[in-house]
Protein backbone atom coordinates (compact mmCIF):
# COMPACT_ATOMS: atom_id res chain seq x y z
CA UNK A 1 0.00 0.00 0.00
CA UNK A 2 3.27 1.99 1.09
CA UNK A 3 6.43 2.35 -0.13
CA UNK A 4 8.41 4.86 1.00
CA UNK A 5 11.96 4.62 -0.81
CA UNK A 6 15.37 6.50 -0.33
CA UNK A 7 13.38 9.22 1.39
CA UNK A 8 15.47 12.29 2.08
CA UNK A 9 13.95 15.68 3.67
CA UNK A 10 14.42 18.95 5.51
CA UNK A 11 12.91 21.94 6.37
CA UNK A 12 14.37 24.58 4.79
CA UNK A 13 17.56 25.76 6.18
CA UNK A 14 17.57 22.93 9.62
CA UNK A 15 19.73 19.40 9.51
CA UNK A 16 17.77 16.03 7.53
CA UNK A 17 15.14 14.45 9.24
CA UNK A 18 15.50 11.80 6.77
CA UNK A 19 18.32 10.66 4.97
CA UNK A 20 17.59 7.43 2.77
CA UNK A 21 14.91 6.40 4.71
CA UNK A 22 12.84 3.28 3.51
CA UNK A 23 9.62 1.76 4.58
CA UNK A 24 7.22 -0.52 3.49
CA UNK A 25 3.09 -0.53 5.07
CA UNK A 26 1.55 -3.89 3.15
CA UNK A 27 -2.44 -3.52 2.72
CA UNK A 28 -4.39 -4.15 5.59
CA UNK A 29 -2.01 -3.52 7.64
CA UNK A 30 -2.24 -1.10 11.46
CA UNK A 31 1.12 0.67 11.98
CA UNK A 32 1.48 3.21 14.97
CA UNK A 33 4.36 5.83 14.76
CA UNK A 34 6.07 7.12 17.83
CA UNK A 35 8.70 9.39 18.50
CA UNK A 36 9.84 12.18 20.52
CA UNK A 37 8.29 15.37 19.82
CA UNK A 38 10.43 17.07 16.29
CA UNK A 39 11.48 13.53 15.06
CA UNK A 40 9.47 14.06 11.69
CA UNK A 41 6.35 11.70 12.63
CA UNK A 42 3.87 14.00 11.44
CA UNK A 43 5.80 15.31 8.44
CA UNK A 44 5.89 11.62 7.61
CA UNK A 45 2.53 11.20 7.75
CA UNK A 46 2.21 13.97 5.36
CA UNK A 47 4.71 12.40 2.92
CA UNK A 48 2.16 9.43 2.82
CA UNK A 49 -0.81 11.95 2.10
CA UNK A 50 1.44 13.28 -0.18
CA UNK A 51 0.60 17.08 0.61
CA UNK A 52 4.07 17.77 0.81
CA UNK A 53 7.24 16.54 -1.30
CA UNK A 54 10.49 14.99 -0.31
CA UNK A 55 14.10 16.52 -1.43
CA UNK A 56 14.40 13.40 -3.08
CA UNK A 57 13.59 9.66 -2.85
CA UNK A 58 9.68 8.42 -3.82
CA UNK A 59 6.64 8.10 -2.07
CA UNK A 60 4.47 5.57 -3.99
CA UNK A 61 0.70 4.83 -2.61
CA UNK A 62 -1.06 1.61 -4.22
CA UNK A 63 1.73 1.48 -6.96
CA UNK A 64 1.45 4.92 -8.46
CA UNK A 65 3.76 8.24 -7.64
CA UNK A 66 1.82 11.42 -7.57
CA UNK A 67 1.76 14.92 -6.47
CA UNK A 68 -1.50 15.29 -5.24
CA UNK A 69 -3.57 13.98 -2.63
CA UNK A 70 -4.94 10.59 -3.69
CA UNK A 71 -8.32 10.74 -3.29
CA UNK A 72 -8.99 7.62 -1.48
CA UNK A 73 -6.28 8.45 1.16
CA UNK A 74 -8.11 10.00 4.39
CA UNK A 75 -6.24 12.03 6.68
CA UNK A 76 -7.18 12.70 10.30
CA UNK A 77 -5.42 15.57 12.06
CA UNK A 78 -5.71 16.43 15.72
CA UNK A 79 -8.17 19.37 15.86
CA UNK A 80 -8.64 22.63 13.80
CA UNK A 81 -9.72 20.42 10.93
CA UNK A 82 -12.84 21.24 10.66
CA UNK A 83 -14.59 24.42 8.98
CA UNK A 84 -15.94 26.98 12.05
CA UNK A 85 -18.68 28.13 9.98
CA UNK A 86 -20.45 24.58 8.85
CA UNK A 87 -22.64 22.54 10.90
CA UNK A 88 -21.42 19.47 11.71
CA UNK A 89 -23.39 17.84 8.72
CA UNK A 90 -21.96 20.46 6.59
CA UNK A 91 -18.54 19.31 7.52
CA UNK A 92 -19.04 15.66 6.70
CA UNK A 93 -20.52 16.34 3.60
CA UNK A 94 -17.64 18.23 2.93
CA UNK A 95 -15.45 15.41 0.84
CA UNK A 96 -18.68 15.14 -1.36
CA UNK A 97 -19.37 18.55 -2.11
CA UNK A 98 -15.48 19.15 -3.18
CA UNK A 99 -15.91 15.99 -5.14
CA UNK A 100 -19.01 17.38 -6.80
CA UNK A 101 -17.03 20.78 -7.48
CA UNK A 102 -14.84 18.62 -8.96
CA UNK A 103 -16.66 16.34 -10.78
CA UNK A 104 -15.29 12.68 -11.14
CA UNK A 105 -12.09 13.53 -12.89
CA UNK A 106 -9.76 10.68 -11.06
CA UNK A 107 -7.39 13.84 -9.58
CA UNK A 108 -9.42 15.73 -7.20
CA UNK A 109 -11.85 12.43 -6.68
CA UNK A 110 -11.80 8.98 -8.10
CA UNK A 111 -12.96 9.03 -11.59
CA UNK A 112 -16.03 7.41 -11.93
CA UNK A 113 -17.45 7.68 -8.69
CA UNK A 114 -20.95 8.94 -9.56
CA UNK A 115 -22.98 9.21 -7.01
CA UNK A 116 -26.45 11.24 -6.43
CA UNK A 117 -26.79 14.02 -3.28
CA UNK A 118 -29.22 11.13 -1.64
CA UNK A 119 -26.86 7.90 -1.55
CA UNK A 120 -24.94 10.94 -0.23
CA UNK A 121 -27.17 12.25 2.11
CA UNK A 122 -27.18 8.92 3.32
CA UNK A 123 -23.40 7.86 4.16
CA UNK A 124 -23.49 10.77 5.58
CA UNK A 125 -26.31 10.06 7.73
CA UNK A 126 -24.73 6.52 8.38
CA UNK A 127 -21.39 7.91 9.62
CA UNK A 128 -23.48 10.42 11.46
CA UNK A 129 -25.02 7.87 13.62
CA UNK A 130 -22.35 5.21 14.04
CA UNK A 131 -19.98 7.93 15.51
CA UNK A 132 -22.72 8.78 18.11
CA UNK A 133 -23.21 12.72 16.35
CA UNK A 134 -26.55 12.79 14.91
CA UNK A 135 -28.18 14.45 17.07
CA UNK A 136 -25.12 17.69 17.05
CA UNK A 137 -25.81 17.85 12.91
CA UNK A 138 -26.86 20.97 13.30
CA UNK A 139 -24.19 22.51 15.81
CA UNK A 140 -21.10 24.77 14.77
CA UNK A 141 -17.60 23.04 15.75
CA UNK A 142 -17.52 26.35 18.53
CA UNK A 143 -20.17 24.53 20.09
CA UNK A 144 -19.01 21.06 20.52
CA UNK A 145 -16.91 19.30 22.75
CA UNK A 146 -13.13 18.08 21.63
CA UNK A 147 -14.49 14.55 21.52
CA UNK A 148 -17.11 15.64 19.69
CA UNK A 149 -15.48 17.53 17.46
CA UNK A 150 -12.92 14.26 16.55
CA UNK A 151 -15.55 12.44 15.94
CA UNK A 152 -16.84 14.95 13.48
CA UNK A 153 -13.52 14.99 11.48
CA UNK A 154 -13.62 10.80 11.55
CA UNK A 155 -17.25 10.94 9.79
CA UNK A 156 -15.68 13.14 7.26
CA UNK A 157 -12.77 11.35 6.59
CA UNK A 158 -14.42 7.60 6.78
CA UNK A 159 -17.73 8.81 4.97
CA UNK A 160 -14.94 8.98 1.76
CA UNK A 161 -14.52 5.23 2.30
CA UNK A 162 -10.71 5.33 2.13
CA UNK A 163 -8.77 2.20 1.88
CA UNK A 164 -5.75 4.27 3.72
CA UNK A 165 -6.46 5.77 6.89
CA UNK A 166 -4.06 8.29 8.21
CA UNK A 167 -4.06 9.73 11.69
CA UNK A 168 -1.91 12.22 13.66
CA UNK A 169 -2.34 12.35 17.28
CA UNK A 170 -6.22 11.63 16.60
CA UNK A 171 -7.31 10.84 19.76
CA UNK A 172 -4.77 12.48 22.15
CA UNK A 173 -6.92 15.72 23.63
CA UNK A 174 -10.02 13.27 24.16
CA UNK A 175 -10.74 11.56 27.71
CA UNK A 176 -10.25 8.24 28.15
CA UNK A 177 -13.51 6.40 27.00
CA UNK A 178 -13.63 8.52 24.04
CA UNK A 179 -10.12 7.36 22.95
CA UNK A 180 -11.12 3.93 23.44
CA UNK A 181 -14.18 4.14 22.21
CA UNK A 182 -12.27 5.55 18.66
CA UNK A 183 -9.68 3.59 18.64
CA UNK A 184 -12.04 0.48 18.81
CA UNK A 185 -14.42 1.95 15.63
CA UNK A 186 -10.73 2.46 13.80
CA UNK A 187 -10.02 -1.35 14.64
CA UNK A 188 -13.25 -2.64 13.32
CA UNK A 189 -13.10 -0.71 10.22
CA UNK A 190 -9.32 -1.45 9.64
CA UNK A 191 -10.93 -5.60 10.13
CA UNK A 192 -13.78 -4.98 8.40
CA UNK A 193 -12.69 -3.58 5.23
CA UNK A 194 -9.33 -4.30 4.62
CA UNK A 195 -8.51 -0.37 5.04
CA UNK A 196 -4.72 0.48 6.06
CA UNK A 197 -4.27 2.51 8.87
CA UNK A 198 -1.25 4.70 10.22
CA UNK A 199 -1.20 6.70 13.41
CA UNK A 200 0.95 8.95 14.78
CA UNK A 201 1.24 9.14 18.34
CA UNK A 202 3.08 10.63 21.59
CA UNK A 203 1.45 7.78 23.79
CA UNK A 204 3.21 4.80 24.19
CA UNK A 205 -0.49 2.50 25.20
CA UNK A 206 -1.86 3.65 21.94
CA UNK A 207 1.07 3.04 20.19
CA UNK A 208 1.28 -0.41 21.27
CA UNK A 209 -2.60 -0.86 20.76
CA UNK A 210 -3.06 0.94 17.40
CA UNK A 211 -0.17 -0.66 15.70
CA UNK A 212 0.41 -4.37 14.58
CA UNK A 213 3.94 -2.86 13.75
CA UNK A 214 5.37 0.20 15.78
CA UNK A 215 7.95 2.79 13.90
CA UNK A 216 10.23 4.22 16.29
CA UNK A 217 11.46 8.05 14.88
CA UNK A 218 14.46 9.39 16.67
CA UNK A 219 15.17 12.83 17.26
CA UNK A 220 18.19 12.49 15.12
CA UNK A 221 18.72 11.92 11.28
CA UNK A 222 16.24 9.04 10.01
CA UNK A 223 18.32 6.43 8.26
CA UNK A 224 17.34 2.85 8.90
CA UNK A 225 13.67 2.54 10.30
CA UNK A 226 13.36 1.00 13.59
CA UNK A 227 10.82 -1.45 13.51
CA UNK A 228 8.61 -3.60 16.36
CA UNK A 229 6.67 -6.39 15.78
CA UNK A 230 3.36 -5.96 18.06
CA UNK A 231 1.68 -9.26 18.51
CA UNK A 232 -0.69 -7.59 21.13
CA UNK A 233 -1.97 -5.13 19.17
CA UNK A 234 -5.59 -4.41 20.47
CA UNK A 235 -5.63 -6.75 22.85
CA UNK A 236 -5.31 -4.71 26.15
CA UNK A 237 -5.62 -7.92 28.20
CA UNK A 238 -2.91 -9.58 26.16
CA UNK A 239 0.36 -11.37 28.14
CA UNK A 240 2.46 -9.50 27.03
CA UNK A 241 0.89 -5.95 26.11
CA UNK A 242 2.54 -4.10 29.24
CA UNK A 243 5.94 -6.05 28.36
CA UNK A 244 5.73 -4.16 24.80
CA UNK A 245 4.48 -0.69 26.46
CA UNK A 246 7.75 -1.22 28.59
CA UNK A 247 10.31 -2.20 25.34
CA UNK A 248 9.11 1.14 23.35
CA UNK A 249 9.61 2.90 26.06
CA UNK A 250 12.62 1.74 26.71
CA UNK A 251 13.54 2.08 23.46
CA UNK A 252 12.50 5.85 23.11
CA UNK A 253 14.47 6.37 26.34
CA UNK A 254 17.57 5.25 24.13
CA UNK A 255 16.84 7.01 20.97
CA UNK A 256 16.16 10.49 22.86
CA UNK B 1 -19.94 39.00 21.51
CA UNK B 2 -21.58 40.76 18.74
CA UNK B 3 -24.71 42.47 19.16
CA UNK B 4 -27.05 43.99 16.76
CA UNK B 5 -29.54 46.75 16.55
CA UNK B 6 -32.82 45.46 16.96
CA UNK B 7 -36.04 47.13 15.57
CA UNK B 8 -36.94 48.29 18.94
CA UNK B 9 -33.77 50.18 19.41
CA UNK B 10 -33.97 51.73 15.91
CA UNK B 11 -36.99 53.19 16.63
CA UNK B 12 -36.50 54.45 19.56
CA UNK B 13 -33.09 55.93 18.66
CA UNK B 14 -34.95 57.67 15.57
CA UNK B 15 -37.91 59.44 18.05
CA UNK B 16 -35.28 60.38 19.94
CA UNK B 17 -33.57 62.37 17.33
CA UNK B 18 -36.44 63.83 16.45
CA UNK B 19 -37.69 65.01 19.84
CA UNK B 20 -34.03 66.61 20.16
CA UNK B 21 -34.86 68.53 16.61
CA UNK B 22 -37.77 69.59 17.31
CA UNK B 23 -36.29 71.03 20.86
CA UNK B 24 -33.89 72.70 18.92
CA UNK B 25 -35.98 74.30 16.04
CA UNK B 26 -38.65 75.18 19.17
CA UNK B 27 -35.92 76.58 20.59
CA UNK B 28 -33.73 78.52 18.42
CA UNK B 29 -37.04 79.46 16.64
CA UNK B 30 -35.29 80.53 13.48
CA UNK B 31 -35.83 79.59 9.49
CA UNK B 32 -32.45 77.98 9.71
CA UNK B 33 -33.41 75.52 11.65
CA UNK B 34 -37.00 74.22 10.08
CA UNK B 35 -39.12 71.92 12.52
CA UNK B 36 -39.22 67.95 11.65
CA UNK B 37 -42.62 68.71 10.79
CA UNK B 38 -42.20 70.87 8.15
CA UNK B 39 -39.29 69.05 7.04
CA UNK B 40 -40.81 65.71 7.05
CA UNK B 41 -43.38 66.37 4.24
CA UNK B 42 -40.89 68.01 1.67
CA UNK B 43 -39.08 65.05 2.39
CA UNK B 44 -41.67 62.28 1.53
CA UNK B 45 -42.82 64.60 -1.54
CA UNK B 46 -39.47 65.46 -3.07
CA UNK B 47 -38.40 61.67 -2.66
CA UNK B 48 -41.20 61.02 -5.12
CA UNK B 49 -39.62 64.14 -7.10
CA UNK B 50 -36.08 65.19 -8.31
CA UNK B 51 -35.16 63.96 -4.35
CA UNK B 52 -35.73 60.70 -5.40
CA UNK B 53 -33.38 60.88 -8.57
CA UNK B 54 -30.74 62.39 -6.72
CA UNK B 55 -30.92 59.60 -3.83
CA UNK B 56 -30.95 57.11 -6.73
CA UNK B 57 -27.69 58.68 -8.37
CA UNK B 58 -26.40 58.72 -5.45
CA UNK B 59 -26.79 55.52 -4.20
CA UNK B 60 -25.61 54.09 -7.41
CA UNK B 61 -22.46 55.95 -6.56
CA UNK B 62 -21.77 54.41 -3.56
CA UNK B 63 -22.79 50.58 -4.68
CA UNK B 64 -20.91 50.87 -7.73
CA UNK B 65 -17.97 51.64 -5.33
CA UNK B 66 -18.06 49.23 -3.05
CA UNK B 67 -18.57 46.51 -5.54
CA UNK B 68 -15.38 47.67 -7.64
CA UNK B 69 -13.50 48.07 -4.00
CA UNK B 70 -14.85 44.08 -2.96
CA UNK B 71 -14.08 42.10 -6.21
CA UNK B 72 -10.40 43.97 -6.22
CA UNK B 73 -9.39 43.89 -2.82
CA UNK B 74 -10.74 40.23 -1.66
CA UNK B 75 -8.51 38.40 -3.98
CA UNK B 76 -5.59 40.48 -3.70
CA UNK B 77 -5.89 40.13 0.81
CA UNK B 78 -6.46 36.65 0.01
CA UNK B 79 -3.06 36.02 -2.04
CA UNK B 80 -1.53 38.42 0.62
CA UNK B 81 -2.46 36.16 3.13
CA UNK B 82 -1.67 33.33 1.99
CA UNK B 83 1.78 34.36 0.09
CA UNK B 84 3.47 35.75 2.86
CA UNK B 85 6.74 36.41 0.85
CA UNK B 86 4.63 38.88 -1.50
CA UNK B 87 3.22 40.14 1.44
CA UNK B 88 6.53 41.15 3.15
CA UNK B 89 6.97 43.36 -0.26
CA UNK B 90 4.29 44.68 -0.36
CA UNK B 91 3.48 45.68 3.32
CA UNK B 92 5.23 48.46 3.92
CA UNK B 93 3.45 50.21 0.81
CA UNK B 94 0.57 49.42 2.29
CA UNK B 95 1.21 50.50 5.74
CA UNK B 96 1.69 53.86 4.69
CA UNK B 97 -1.18 54.41 1.95
CA UNK B 98 -4.06 53.02 4.86
CA UNK B 99 -3.73 55.57 7.04
CA UNK B 100 -3.63 58.41 4.19
CA UNK B 101 -6.91 60.50 3.95
CA UNK B 102 -7.44 59.27 -0.06
CA UNK B 103 -9.73 62.28 -0.65
CA UNK B 104 -7.31 64.44 -1.19
CA UNK B 105 -6.31 62.12 -4.14
CA UNK B 106 -9.49 63.50 -5.33
CA UNK B 107 -7.64 66.63 -7.91
CA UNK B 108 -5.46 64.08 -9.22
CA UNK B 109 -8.40 61.69 -10.11
CA UNK B 110 -9.74 64.09 -11.75
CA UNK B 111 -6.58 65.26 -13.64
CA UNK B 112 -5.92 61.57 -14.47
CA UNK B 113 -9.57 59.99 -15.24
CA UNK B 114 -11.44 62.82 -15.81
CA UNK B 115 -14.32 64.66 -14.52
CA UNK B 116 -16.96 62.01 -14.82
CA UNK B 117 -18.95 59.77 -12.61
CA UNK B 118 -15.81 57.27 -12.81
CA UNK B 119 -13.71 59.63 -10.86
CA UNK B 120 -15.64 59.75 -8.07
CA UNK B 121 -16.73 56.41 -8.14
CA UNK B 122 -13.30 55.65 -8.41
CA UNK B 123 -11.94 57.61 -5.38
CA UNK B 124 -14.19 55.75 -2.88
CA UNK B 125 -13.87 52.48 -3.91
CA UNK B 126 -9.60 53.02 -3.12
CA UNK B 127 -10.79 54.24 -0.01
CA UNK B 128 -13.05 50.98 0.72
CA UNK B 129 -10.52 49.06 -1.34
CA UNK B 130 -7.34 49.30 1.19
CA UNK B 131 -10.22 48.90 4.53
CA UNK B 132 -10.97 45.62 2.91
CA UNK B 133 -7.68 44.52 1.61
CA UNK B 134 -6.14 44.70 5.44
CA UNK B 135 -9.18 42.63 7.25
CA UNK B 136 -8.85 40.64 4.65
CA UNK B 137 -5.33 39.85 4.27
CA UNK B 138 -5.12 39.36 8.32
CA UNK B 139 -8.06 36.91 8.47
CA UNK B 140 -6.51 34.74 5.74
CA UNK B 141 -3.02 34.99 7.21
CA UNK B 142 -4.84 33.39 10.43
CA UNK B 143 -6.00 30.66 9.45
CA UNK B 144 -4.91 27.17 10.62
CA UNK B 145 -2.54 25.30 8.55
CA UNK B 146 -4.04 21.73 9.51
CA UNK B 147 -7.48 23.71 8.49
CA UNK B 148 -5.68 24.01 5.02
CA UNK B 149 -3.93 20.61 5.06
CA UNK B 150 -7.23 18.31 5.90
CA UNK B 151 -8.96 19.99 3.06
CA UNK B 152 -6.52 19.88 1.03
CA UNK B 153 -5.95 15.79 2.28
CA UNK B 154 -10.02 15.08 1.39
CA UNK B 155 -9.06 16.23 -2.23
CA UNK B 156 -9.16 19.95 -2.51
CA UNK B 157 -7.44 22.31 -5.14
CA UNK B 158 -6.42 25.31 -5.27
CA UNK B 159 -9.64 26.50 -6.56
CA UNK B 160 -11.77 24.51 -4.27
CA UNK B 161 -9.98 26.17 -1.33
CA UNK B 162 -11.01 29.38 -2.60
CA UNK B 163 -14.43 27.78 -2.88
CA UNK B 164 -14.46 26.07 -0.11
CA UNK B 165 -12.39 28.07 2.48
CA UNK B 166 -11.09 31.36 1.59
CA UNK B 167 -13.95 32.88 0.74
CA UNK B 168 -16.14 31.77 3.34
CA UNK B 169 -13.18 32.22 6.08
CA UNK B 170 -13.04 36.12 4.87
CA UNK B 171 -16.71 36.49 4.37
CA UNK B 172 -17.19 37.72 8.31
CA UNK B 173 -14.35 40.03 7.55
CA UNK B 174 -15.01 41.30 4.09
CA UNK B 175 -18.81 42.49 5.58
CA UNK B 176 -17.61 44.22 9.16
CA UNK B 177 -14.97 45.84 6.78
CA UNK B 178 -17.29 46.84 4.15
CA UNK B 179 -19.81 47.81 7.56
CA UNK B 180 -17.11 50.18 9.24
CA UNK B 181 -15.66 51.46 5.78
CA UNK B 182 -19.80 52.65 4.60
CA UNK B 183 -19.59 56.09 6.55
CA UNK B 184 -16.50 57.21 5.23
CA UNK B 185 -17.74 56.07 1.54
CA UNK B 186 -20.63 58.29 1.96
CA UNK B 187 -18.56 61.31 3.82
CA UNK B 188 -16.44 61.28 0.72
CA UNK B 189 -19.23 60.70 -1.68
CA UNK B 190 -20.85 63.94 -0.36
CA UNK B 191 -18.11 66.11 -0.63
CA UNK B 192 -17.16 64.56 -4.53
CA UNK B 193 -20.93 65.22 -5.12
CA UNK B 194 -20.07 69.15 -4.44
CA UNK B 195 -18.86 69.37 -7.86
CA UNK B 196 -18.77 68.82 -11.30
CA UNK B 197 -22.36 66.65 -11.61
CA UNK B 198 -25.23 67.90 -11.71
CA UNK B 199 -27.10 64.46 -9.65
CA UNK B 200 -26.10 63.37 -6.17
CA UNK B 201 -27.44 64.32 -2.62
CA UNK B 202 -24.29 66.17 -2.30
CA UNK B 203 -24.82 68.30 -5.44
CA UNK B 204 -28.41 68.77 -3.84
CA UNK B 205 -27.92 69.56 -0.46
CA UNK B 206 -24.73 72.29 -1.10
CA UNK B 207 -25.81 73.41 -4.50
CA UNK B 208 -29.07 73.20 -5.03
CA UNK B 209 -30.36 74.12 -1.56
CA UNK B 210 -28.12 75.32 0.49
CA UNK B 211 -26.30 78.07 -1.28
CA UNK B 212 -30.10 79.58 -2.69
CA UNK B 213 -31.53 79.15 1.06
CA UNK B 214 -33.85 76.65 0.72
CA UNK B 215 -33.36 75.53 4.23
CA UNK B 216 -36.14 72.85 4.55
CA UNK B 217 -35.12 71.21 1.47
CA UNK B 218 -31.86 71.60 2.55
CA UNK B 219 -32.59 69.35 5.75
CA UNK B 220 -35.03 66.55 3.66
CA UNK B 221 -31.27 66.21 1.81
CA UNK B 222 -29.81 66.03 4.79
CA UNK B 223 -32.33 63.45 5.91
CA UNK B 224 -31.95 61.61 2.22
CA UNK B 225 -27.83 61.34 3.04
CA UNK B 226 -28.86 59.66 6.75
CA UNK B 227 -31.63 57.54 4.99
CA UNK B 228 -28.52 56.42 2.46
CA UNK B 229 -25.75 55.50 4.94
CA UNK B 230 -28.29 54.00 7.21
CA UNK B 231 -29.84 51.86 5.12
CA UNK B 232 -26.71 50.50 3.60
CA UNK B 233 -25.77 49.86 6.97
CA UNK B 234 -28.55 48.10 7.65
CA UNK B 235 -28.35 46.09 4.62
CA UNK B 236 -24.56 44.47 5.39
CA UNK B 237 -25.61 44.06 8.93
CA UNK B 238 -28.49 42.08 7.71
CA UNK B 239 -26.13 40.28 5.82
CA UNK B 240 -23.54 39.67 8.36
CA UNK B 241 -25.86 37.83 10.59
CA UNK B 242 -27.46 35.76 7.85
CA UNK B 243 -24.42 34.99 6.78
CA UNK B 244 -22.31 34.46 9.83
CA UNK B 245 -24.50 32.62 11.88
CA UNK B 246 -21.66 30.65 13.58
CA UNK B 247 -20.45 34.15 15.14
CA UNK B 248 -24.36 35.01 16.22
CA UNK B 249 -24.19 31.57 18.67
CA UNK B 250 -25.90 31.88 22.13
CA UNK B 251 -24.16 29.17 23.98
Amino acid sequence: MIDISNLTFSYPGQPNLFDGFSISISEGECWSIIGPSGCGKTTLLYFMSRLIKPNSGSVRIDGEVSIRPRPKTGLVLQDHGLLPWSTTQKNVSLGFNVRRFYGPDGLHAPSGSKMNRKTELQIVDHWLNRLGISDLRDKYPSQMSRGQRQRAALARTLALSPDLLLMDEPFSALDAPTRKDLQDLVIELNRERNMTCVTVTHNIDEAVFMGQKILILARSINSEPVVIDNPSATDLNHDSFQAMCQKIENRLERSA
Amino acid sequence: MKRSLNLATILSGVLMILLFWLGLSWLLNSPVMPSPIDVIPIFIFSMAGDLGIHFLASTGRVLASITLAVITAVPAGLALGQMPSVNRIFDPLIAIIYPIPKIVFLPVIYILLGITDISKIFLIAVIVFFQILVVVRDEASGLHPELILSVRSIGAGRRALFRFVYIPASLPAVLTAVRISIGTAVAVLFIAEQSLTTWGLGYYIIVETYQVLLYPEMYAGILGMSLLGLSLYFLVDYLERKVNRHLYLDN
